[in-house]
């Protein structure tokens, strides 16, 4: 009998040469992060279980993000502070402050490596799956015992194979593929479960496309969702494709279940308001008028989704009454998009281009929305009230179907 | 690490939520004590004041599902119940009750084997034994169980920071 990429990870981590779904193992995670909401928190609860140092400073990483530049005067000023607290009491040396989006900053700056397990205090961690690294979120107690430590508890994951063949269409994309598998599996279909992506889609799919899909799994209530290490993902990382090449399921894997699907049949998919499970294609709302658009997020603000909507929108621009906002999800890929022009597209068709932060999507500046208005994002949640009055709407797609419908000011289908 | 104990059974049904466990409108009362005299209250409302400190709770699938309140695992500790056997338990439920301290267990079998009122003995990392049934049940790591007996991640790490001083 063989075993799933979760498995197969966390076996390598805790030296055990079997697991089985069910069993619960310790772990020592390779990476763990803290993001600012949780700063605070995590420097309490360390205090109270009485740790004067950390077992794993080197392994540590804080980002401030959510709150970075800070929106509320009162209140979020003393996360960005505790954030250095942190660092400068317990030796983290790894501290990053605006540079961008964390779950983006984790992959770019190569401290998520596939075949590792990392944690961290933000439910969309799964995203580093995307390069085949097991991570999953943990509550801010957790962290501080496992920062005090260097361990913690995990159960071993059922699995969920998800198998996609073919070429998709021309401006369907990842986001189009999980919005499509979360249309399937609900909002709760992946609770507690590692959701494995397999299929030659994947393996021609961008680095930028597998970690948008890992990313959004979270949608569906999974612990990790993972792809095989291959060669792009060594490439990606700069590491040996010998190194990682482990990193893959056994062809005999046992799954609790799993789902098929052809590339050439799917077509663009929006999440409606208000649930990210309440999925519709192209044809069911398309006309649908919008009085906003939002590009960027942990799930689309990579510098394939610059490119994406830069080469739909260069030359034109959008509708009168909309507002386009679009974020890029790091420093790092705010400067290419610079120096690719597509930052300069942006701005002639319109829009607004902010600093790179988790902005909108977490309900921060700017663009938030009001009664009655609607919003199309390119994030991964469409909660009720979370970017804006709790009587606005949102809708979520790819990032092509976003531009193409800033243009029309209605939700529009890419691909025409 | 030879660990065993044994108590009186109270039987719960599947898809027993957090609200159930214990109602949001009790969630302002200052302590877990306070709070589990109202433990379960909808669905059995004489459980709180006739359950006895060692008790344990066997219940069908997905036990504690619903909104991850941290209280409703302490609020049934506080009751003296450190112990639930149940087809499956919900994801976060199952994280607050073992950091909280609790011997949470995942097993099919139990649940047809017993009625309410009967003695059930586990034998940690063994088995389950009730009304002459032995029940295999899955090990658990040497240190996760030294931190459920200590009473949780928060409790284990004081008294270990402590202990070095």
């Amino acid at each position: 009998m063989g075993y799933t990429i979760a498995e197969k990870i966390l076996m390598r981590n805790t030296g055990l040469d079997h697991v089985e779904p069910g069993q619960i193992v310790m772990t020592k995670p390779d990476c763990c992060m803290i993001h600012d909401i949780y700063t605070d928190f995590v420097v309490k609860k360390i205090d109270d279980m009485g740790f004067k140092k950390l077992a794993i400073p080197e392994k540590a990483v804080i980002f401030l993000d959510h709150l970075c530049p800070t929106n509320q005067a009162s209140g979020d000023p003393v996360h960005y502070h505790r954030g250095f607290e942190l660092s400068n009491r317990f030796g983290i040396e790894r501290i990053h402050a605006g540079e961008g989006i964390s779950h983006t900053l984790m992959h770019e700056y190569r401290y998520a490596l596939p075949g590792t397990v990392a944690i961290a205090t933000d439910s969309h961690t799964p995203t580093y799956g995307g390069g085949g690294c097991f991570c999953t979120g943990v509550g801010y107690t957790e962290m501080a015992a496992t920062l005090g430590s260097g361990e913690m508890w995990m159960k071993v994951p059922e699995a969920i194979k998800i198998t996609v063949e073919g070429t998709l269409q021309k401006n369907v994309s990842a986001k189009d593929v999980i919005l499509t598998v979360l249309r399937d599996l609900r909002s709760d279909g992946g609770t507690y479960k590692s959701m494995e992506f397999m299929g030659d889609t994947f393996e021609n799919m961008e680095m930028s496309g597998r970690f948008t899909i890992a990313n959004m799994s979270l949608e569906a209530g999974c612990k990790t969702a993972l792809f095989a290490a291959d060669e792009k993902t060594a490439e990606y990382f700069d590491m040996p494709l010998s190194e990682i090449e482990w990193v893959r399921a056994d062809e005999d894997a046992v799954y609790a279940q799993e789902l098929y699907y052809k590339a050439e049949d799917i077509v663009p998919q929006l999440s409606c308001p208000q649930g990210v499970d309440n999925v519709h294609s192209i044809d069911e709302v398309k006309g649908t008028k919008i009085n906003e658009v939002y590009i960027g997020s942990c799930t689309n603000g990579s510098l394939d989704d610059m490119r994406v909507a830069a080469e739909i929108l260069e030359g034109k621009h959008v509708a009168p009454y909309l507002k386009l906002v679009v974020i890029p999800a790091s420093i790092g890929i705010y400067k290419q998009a610079m120096k690719l022009g597509y930052i300069d597209t942006f701005v002639k068709a319109g829009a607004s281009v902010s600093h790179p932060c988790c902005g909108l999507c977490c309900g921060q500046p700017y663009g938030l929305m009001s009664d009655g208005e609607a919003v199309l994002g390119t994030n991964n949640r469409n909660f009720i009230g979370r970017m804006g009055t709790v009587r606005s709407l949102i809708y979520l797609s790819s990032p092509a179907t976003a531009a193409a419908s800033a243009i029309a000011g209605v939700i529009t289908d890419p691909r025409a | 690490m030879e660990y065993s104990f044994s108590g009186r059974i109270w039987k719960l049904p599947d898809d027993v939520d957090t609200d159930t466990i214990i109602p949001g409108r009790y969630g302002v009362l200052p302590t877990a004590k306070e709070m589990s005299k109202h433990c379960l209250e909808p669905l059995r409302p004489e459980l709180a004041s006739t359950a006895r400190p060692g008790d344990i709770f066997v219940a069908g699938k997905n036990f504690g599902c619903g909104s991850s309140r941290e209280f409703a695992p302490e609020c049934i500790k506080a009751l003296g119940v450190n112990c639930i056997i149940a087809k499956s338990f919900a994801r976060i439920f199952y994280r607050n009750g073992i950091n909280n301290g609790m011997f949470l267990i995942e097993c099919d079998d139990v649940y047809d084997e017993c009625k309410e009122g009967d003695t059930l003995t586990v034998e940690v990392n063994k088995c389950i034994r009730v009304n002459g049934k032995e029940i295999a049940i899955k090990e658990m790591p040497e240190n996760l169980f030294e931190i459920i007996k200590n009473g949780g991640l928060v409790e284990h790490y004081s008294k270990m920071n402590r202990q070095e001083g």
